[in-house]
């Protein structure tokens, strides 16, 4: 097994019970400038360290899920339910 | 054998000078091909190539040597067709062997759609003058007899893209070979030299920052693959790409059997048997962005897996090593090359994924000739960076991506 993530739902699981949703982004609102919305679509921080990301369990409970990853370490700090109070 | 024991040395190390012309971040393939260009054609040579690790370090000493032209669209196809013909060029012209063994590929079609892609390839490439063409299981076993192509297959082979000219190299070599000849012209190749940061003023870039000093130059090429966005980062650049691990991995020698390389999307695998016997098995990216490298399981067992369904009888040989690369994959599977829209003179020759060591010699050639003449010459230029923000993008993804 690579790493594990803890579904807020289910607990510790193989990251390969999980779909990967990519880098967590605020959606511009629809009448921002084009150049946001250009950014928001193509362009991406790719960040090298901890980021904030979407997972899918979708091997469990099948639900979206938010996480913190240290993306150099794969060690995940934290994971929620992006509806949860987030603290 | 006795050329292991020469004195004279491939490249030199050098202090670092106050200011070059060009300083280009990341001296992997992509980084000394565009160096040797520089060089060789268009007498750029006060370069420096920068790299943080030792020579050949990232992923143009991690891949696993596949070359070929049979991409799929108008853009693509003569681009990769040049570059390979540039490899074929390349022992006689660099006075080194780099051991280019055109083998032929086979791409295999497991369904009516694949066979549909694979025809559209095929027909594509003809008429772009590629050697391609689709064969069917007689032609199949004939040069791949020790495959399975029996129909109790979980996902049976029914036909075949064939392309010739198709083979693999000595990544090594390649690299190796043009750092020589980059410092045989007085180009400089920095290992051990991290890029930390770079000073720009309004559109205009002043220095670039390591930790062994400031170099004073207004051109940089960004040549960083898996790290890209990391150098772009430090100018402000944004850009449409996400890093992940891309693993392989190579067995036990073995008699020879197998003398071709053989991919298939469905099954996420492609196989080569080296000259030493070795099978070097590639896999598709892992499925998630990261920055590690660390070999994993489920991925040899999903490479063990997927290469059994092609050859069962490889069920009891040993793998001797799995390692893993950064890819820095775009959205369209095709590179980015061009200079920033928001910067003056930041170059980039990224966004080479999981396909990008064929692509080398043609890449770097034409990257040099946008930096020495500050046009962009034809065969690159739908590689633009500004492709996204006009709505642009390719359609490599078929041909590019070992699966999706
Ligand atoms: C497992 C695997 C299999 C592959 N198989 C194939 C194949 O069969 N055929 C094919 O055509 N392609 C293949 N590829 C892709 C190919 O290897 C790459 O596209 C190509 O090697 C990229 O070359 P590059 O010079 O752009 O990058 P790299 O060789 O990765 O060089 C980038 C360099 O940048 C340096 N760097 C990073 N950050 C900094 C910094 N801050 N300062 C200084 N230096 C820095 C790194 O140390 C590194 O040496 C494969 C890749 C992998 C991982």
């Amino acid at each position: 097994m690579s790493f594990q993530l803890r579904c807020p739902q289910c607990g510790p699981r193989s990251v390969y019970e999980f779909r990967f949703g990519g880098e967590v982004r605020q959606r511009p609102l629809p009448d921002a400038a084009q150049e946001e919305w250009y950014r928001y679509v193509h362009t991406k921080k790719n960040q090298a360290g901890e980021q904030m990301e979407w997972w899918f369990h979708r091997s469990g409970c099948r639900q979206w899920l938010q996480a913190v990853r240290n993306t150099i370490s794969n060690e995940v700090k934290r994971t929620w339910f992006p509806d949860e109070d987030n603290e | 054998m006795f050329s292991l024991l020469r004195k004279e040395r491939m490249w030199r190390s050098h202090d670092l000078r106050r200011r070059y012309d060009v300083v280009i971040v990341g001296a992997g393939v992509h980084g000394l091909s565009t160096a040797y260009h520089l060089g060789q054609l268009h007498g750029v040579r006060s370069v420096a190539l920068l790299d943080r690790g030792y020579l050949g370090g990232g992923n143009s000493g991690r891949n696993t040597a596949i070359l070929r032209s049979n991409y799929r669209t108008p853009e693509g196809i003569p681009f990769y067709d040049a570059s390979v013909k540039l490899y074929e060029q390349m022992s006689e012209e660099l006075g080194w062997n780099v051991m280019f063994s055109q083998c032929g590929h086979l791409t295999l079609a497991h369904s009516d759609a694949g066979i549909v892609g694979l025809r559209v390839r095929a027909e594509n490439n003809q008429l772009m003058g590629v050697d391609s063409r689709l064969i069917d299981l007689g032609e199949i076993r004939r040069l791949v007899p020790g495959m399975d192509l029996s129909d109790r297959a979980r996902y049976p082979i029914l036909a075949a893209l064939y392309h010739p000219p198709g083979g693999v190299i000595r990544h090594d070599a390649v690299v190796w070979g043009y750092a020589r000849a980059c410092d045989r012209m007085g180009i400089e190749i920095h290992t051990d030299t991290e890029v930390t940061g770079i000073r720009r003023n309004g559109r205009k870039i002043e220095s670039v920052v390591t930790n062994r000093g400031e170099i004073a130059t207004e051109t940089v090429l960004n040549c960083t693959a898996g790290w890209a966005t990391t150098i772009s980062d430090m100018v402000s650049v944004p850009l449409p790409i996400v890093s992940y691990p891309l693993q392989a991995c190579v067995t036990q020698p073995l008699k020879p059997f197998l003398h071709h390389v053989i991919v298939s999307a469905t099954l996420h695998v492609y196989v080569n048997q080296t000259d030493k016997g070795e099978l070097v098995i590639g896999a598709e990216i892992d499925p998630y962005q990261s920055y590690n490298m660390r070999a994993t399981l489920p991925t040899l067992e999903q490479m063990a897996t997927y290469t059994l369904e092609l050859f069962p009888q490889l069920h009891a040989i040993r793998v001797l090593r799995q390692w893993g690369g950064i890819c820095d994959m775009t959205p369209d599977f095709a590179p980015i090359i061009g200079c920033a829209e928001e910067v003056d003179r930041f170059y980039m020759n990224v966004g080479w994924g999981t396909y990008g060591f064929k692509a080398a010699p043609a890449a770097g050639k034409f990257t040099a000739e946008m930096i020495a003449t500050g046009s962009t010459p034809g065969i690159i230029a739908p590689f633009t960076p500004a492709r996204f923000r006009a709505g642009k993008l390719l359609g490599e993804k078929a041909a590019a991506a070992v699966s999706h």
